[in-house]
C-alpha cells in the first residue's frame, strides 16, 4: 500500500493539515463577504461573551430578591432604608440598588437574570444540537452508504418521528419522562436527529458515487473509513448551514418549553422561564417579559443571519 | 394513478397506526406511574393496586391497546380526569376553535407570503428581493411567545386598542382574534415566502422564460402567464405542510392568549397528567399532520406531471 501514489487520498489530506489554523482564519475572513453573516456572527459572539463573563457583568446575583424593587420600572433605584431579606437575614436598602432594566415579580434584577440566563441557553442548546447531529450523521451515513434494508428501516422510522408535530412530540415526551436537563436534551435529540439523518442521507446518496469514493473502495478501505473520512468532510457545507439554523431552532425550543412550564427546571434563569414566571404581570410591568424576549430573539436572529450569509457565500463559489 | 393513491393511503394508515402504538406505549407501558399520576405521590401501594385493578390496567398492554384503538375509532376517547367529563365532549369544540384560528391564519398568510415571495423571486438579488429576504429572516427568528409578548406590549399595554386575552368570554369577537392570528402569521409567513422566492427564482432562470423575454413579450405577461404556474407548485406543498408547524404554534399562542383551543387543551392535559386526554389530543394532532402530509404528496404529484406515479 503506497499512499504517495494517491494525491487526493489520505496522504494528501495530511499534508494540508498544518494549515488548518490558517484555513480556519480564511473561512472567518470569508464571512466578511456577506454583511448578513458578519452581523450574525457578531450577535452570536456578543451573547457567548455575555454568557462567559456573566459573573463579572451581572450587577446582582440572579436570585437576589430586593422586596422594594418588585416589578420596578427600568432604571429605578430602591428608596433608602427599606427592609429586604437575603440568605444572611434582614438587610436595609442603601438607596444604591438600581435595576437598569427593572425588577421582576419577586424583586430580582432583570438585567442580571438575562445575563445569567444566557448560560443555560448557550450550554444546553449547542449540546442538544451536537448530540442530535452525532446521532443524525451516524444514522444518515449508515442509511445512505449501506442502503438496503437498513436504509428502509431507518427511513421509515424517521418518517414516523417526523410526522409528529414537533411541539406535540415534546409535550408528550416530557410528560412521560419528566422535566430535567438530561431529559430535555434527549427529547430534543430524539425529535431532531431524524431530520438531520434525512439531510445527511440525501447528501451521501449523491456523494457515494464520486470517484474518490470508488478509489477508496478499490484501495480496500473499510466502509467506516469511507463514510467518515471520505464522504462526511465533503458533505460539511450544507450541514454547517443547517446546524446554524437548527441551533437557532433548538434555542427557540428551549425558550418555548420554558415558557410553557416544561423546560429546564427552576430556579434556572433561562429566558423562557423568565417570561413564564412573569407572564401574570406581563400587562402591568411589561419590562419583565419584553427584555428576555428581545434577548432570545436577537440570539436566534444572529444564528439565522449567520446561516443565511453562509449559504449566500457558499452559493457564490 | 389509482395504484399510487392506494399506496399513499395505505402508507398513511400504517404511519398513523405505528404512531398510535408508539404514543400508547410511551404513555401506558409503565402502569405504576399512571397510578401515581392519577392518585398522587402520597397514595399507598394498596390504593394504587386497587385503582389499577379496577380500571383494567393490570391486563397485558396489547389487550389495552386494542381496546383503546377500538374505542378511539368509534369516537370514544375515554374520560378526562381534569375536566371530569368525556374527552370527546371537550375535544371537538376545542378543535373547532383551533380550526377557526387556522382558517384566519391561512386565509391571510397565504396571499401575503405568495405575493412577497413572487415579488422577491421575480428579480433575484434586487433591492426588493433583499429587503423581503431580510424581513423574513427577522420574522422567523422571533419565537411565537416572544412576538406574542412584544405585540401585546405594543397593542395592549402601550396603545391599549386590543384585548390581551382571547377567551371569548362574551361570545365570538373578531377583535380577540387579531393578536393570535397576527402572531401565527408573523412566525409562519417568512418560511412560505422564502420557499416561494426560491421556486420563483429558479423558474425565472429557466430557458423557456428567457425565450419568452427575448421574444419581446411584456415582462408582466411573462411573469403572470409563464412563470407563476410553474413557480407555485413547490409553495403548494410548503403551505400544506405548514399545517404541521401550525399545530405546534397554536400550543404557544393559545396558551398565551388563553384561547380555548386544541393546543391549550393538550398542554393542560400534559401539565395535569390527564392520560386519556393527552392520548386523544396527540393522536388527533398526528392524524391531522400525517393526513396533510399525504395530501401534500398527492397534490404535488398531481400538479407536477414530471413526477411519475411509482
Amino acid at each position: 500500500m503506497t499512499d504517495q501514489t494517491f494525491e487526493t487520498g489520505p496522504g494528501g489530506a495530511e499534508e494540508r493539515r498544518p494549515n488548518a489554523l490558517i484555513r480556519g482564519l480564511k473561512t472567518l475572513a470569508l464571512l466578511r463577504e456577506s454583511w448578513m453573516a458578519s452581523i450574525g456572527i457578531g450577535i452570536v459572539i456578543f451573547w457567548v461573551l455575555v454568557a462567559i463573563l456573566a459573573p463579572v457583568l451581572a450587577p446582582y446575583p440572579y436570585e437576589q430578591q430586593i422586596g422594594p424593587l418588585v416589578n420596578a420600572e427600568p432604571g429605578t433605584c430602591a428608596e433608602p432604608d427599606r427592609p429586604y431579606f437575603t440568605d444572611e437575614g434582614m438587610e436595609r436598602t442603601t438607596g444604591d440598588e438600581c435595576y437598569l432594566l427593572g425588577g421582576d415579580n419577586l424583586g430580582r434584577d432583570i438585567l442580571s437574570r438575562i445575563i445569567w440566563g444566557a448560560r443555560p441557553i448557550l450550554i444546553w442548546a449547542p449540546l442538544a444540537t451536537l448530540l442530535a447531529y452525532t446521532a443524525g450523521i451516524f444514522l444518515g451515513l449508515l442509511a445512505g452508504y449501506k442502503r438496503g434494508w437498513l436504509d428502509d428501516i431507518l427511513s421509515r422510522v424517521s418518517d414516523i418521528i417526523l410526522s409528529f408535530p414537533v411541539l406535540v412530540l415534546y409535550v408528550v415526551l416530557i410528560t412521560v419522562v419528566g422535566r430535567s436537563n438530561i431529559n430535555i436534551l434527549l427529547a430534543v435529540t430524539f425529535a431532531s436527529a431524524p431530520g438531520i439523518m434525512r439531510i445527511v442521507r440525501g447528501l451521501v446518496l449523491d456523494l457515494r458515487n464520486r470517484d474518490y469514493v470508488a478509489a477508496a473502495q478499490t484501495r480496500g478501505e473499510s466502509s467506516w473509513y469511507i463514510m467518515f473520512v471520505e464522504i462526511l468532510p465533503n458533505a460539511r457545507g450544507p450541514l454547517i448551514v443547517d446546524a446554524c439554523l437548527r441551533l437557532g431552532y433548538t434555542i427557540i425550543t428551549l425558550g418555548v418549553l420554558g415558557f410553557l412550564g416544561l423546560g429546564l427546571p427552576p430556579p434556572d434563569p433561562n429566558w423562557g422561564n423568565l417570561i413564564a414566571e412573569n407572564r401574570t404581570v406581563a400587562l402591568t410591568s411589561p419590562q419583565s417579559v419584553v427584555f428576555p424576549c428581545i434577548a432570545i430573539s436577537s440570539l436566534v436572529l444572529g444564528l439565522n443571519m449567520l446561516a443565511d450569509g453562509l449559504r449566500e457565500i457558499s452559493l457564490k463559489d | 394513478m389509482i395504484v399510487f393513491l392506494a399506496r399513499r393511503l395505505v402508507f398513511m394508515l400504517l404511519t398513523m397506526l405505528a404512531v398510535s402504538i408508539i404514543l400508547f406505549a410511551m404513555l401506558e407501558v409503565n402502569v405504576e406511574s399512571i397510578a401515581v399520576r392519577v392518585l398522587g405521590a402520597y397514595s399507598t401501594d394498596t390504593q394504587r393496586e386497587i385503582w389499577l385493578e379496577a380500571n383494567g390496567y393490570l391486563r397485558p398492554i396489547y389487550v389495552r391497546y386494542i381496546e383503546w384503538l377500538g374505542n378511539f375509532l368509534v369516537g370514544d376517547f375515554g374520560e378526562s380526569t381534569r375536566f371530569n367529563t368525556r374527552v370527546a365532549d371537550i375535544l371537538w369544540p376545542r378543535l373547532g376553535n383551533t380550526g377557526l384560528l387556522a382558517l384566519f391564519t391561512f386565509g391571510i398568510m397565504i396571499p401575503i407570503s405568495l405575493t412577497l415571495g413572487v415579488f422577491a423571486g421575480m428579480r433575484e438579488g434586487s433591492r426588493t428581493d433583499r429587503s423581503i429576504t431580510f424581513l423574513s429572516v427577522i420574522t422567523t427568528s422571533v419565537p411565537e411567545f416572544a412576538s406574542a409578548v412584544l405585540l401585546s406590549f405594543i397593542f395592549v399595554f402601550w396603545l391599549g386598542i386590543l384585548p390581551g386575552t382571547s377567551g371569548f368570554t362574551d361570545g365570538f369577537s373578531l377583535r380577540e382574534m387579531i393578536l393570535p392570528v397576527m402572531v401565527l402569521i408573523i412566525y409562519d409567513f417568512g418560511y412560505v415566502a422564502r420557499m416561494t422566492r426560491a421556486s420563483m427564482a429558479e423558474v425565472m432562470q429557466s430557458p423557456y422564460i428567457r425565450t419568452a423575454v427575448l421574444k419581446g413579450l411584456p415582462y408582466r405577461r411573462v411573469v403572470m402567464r409563464h412563470a407563476l404556474r410553474n413557480a407555485l407548485i413547490a409553495p403548494f406543498t410548503v403551505i400544506v405542510l405548514q399545517i404541521n408547524w401550525l399545530l405546534s404554534g397554536v400550543i404557544v399562542v393559545e396558551y398565551f392568549f388563553a384561547y380555548k383551543g386544541f393546543g391549550a387543551l393538550l398542554l393542560e392535559a400534559a401539565l395535569n397528567n390527564d392520560i386519556d386526554l393527552i392520548q386523544a389530543c396527540a393522536m388527533i394532532a398526528v392524524i391531522v399532520a400525517v393526513g396533510t402530509q399525504t395530501i401534500a404528496d398527492i397534490g404535488y404529484t398531481y400538479l407536477n406531471p414530471r413526477i411519475r406515479f411509482t
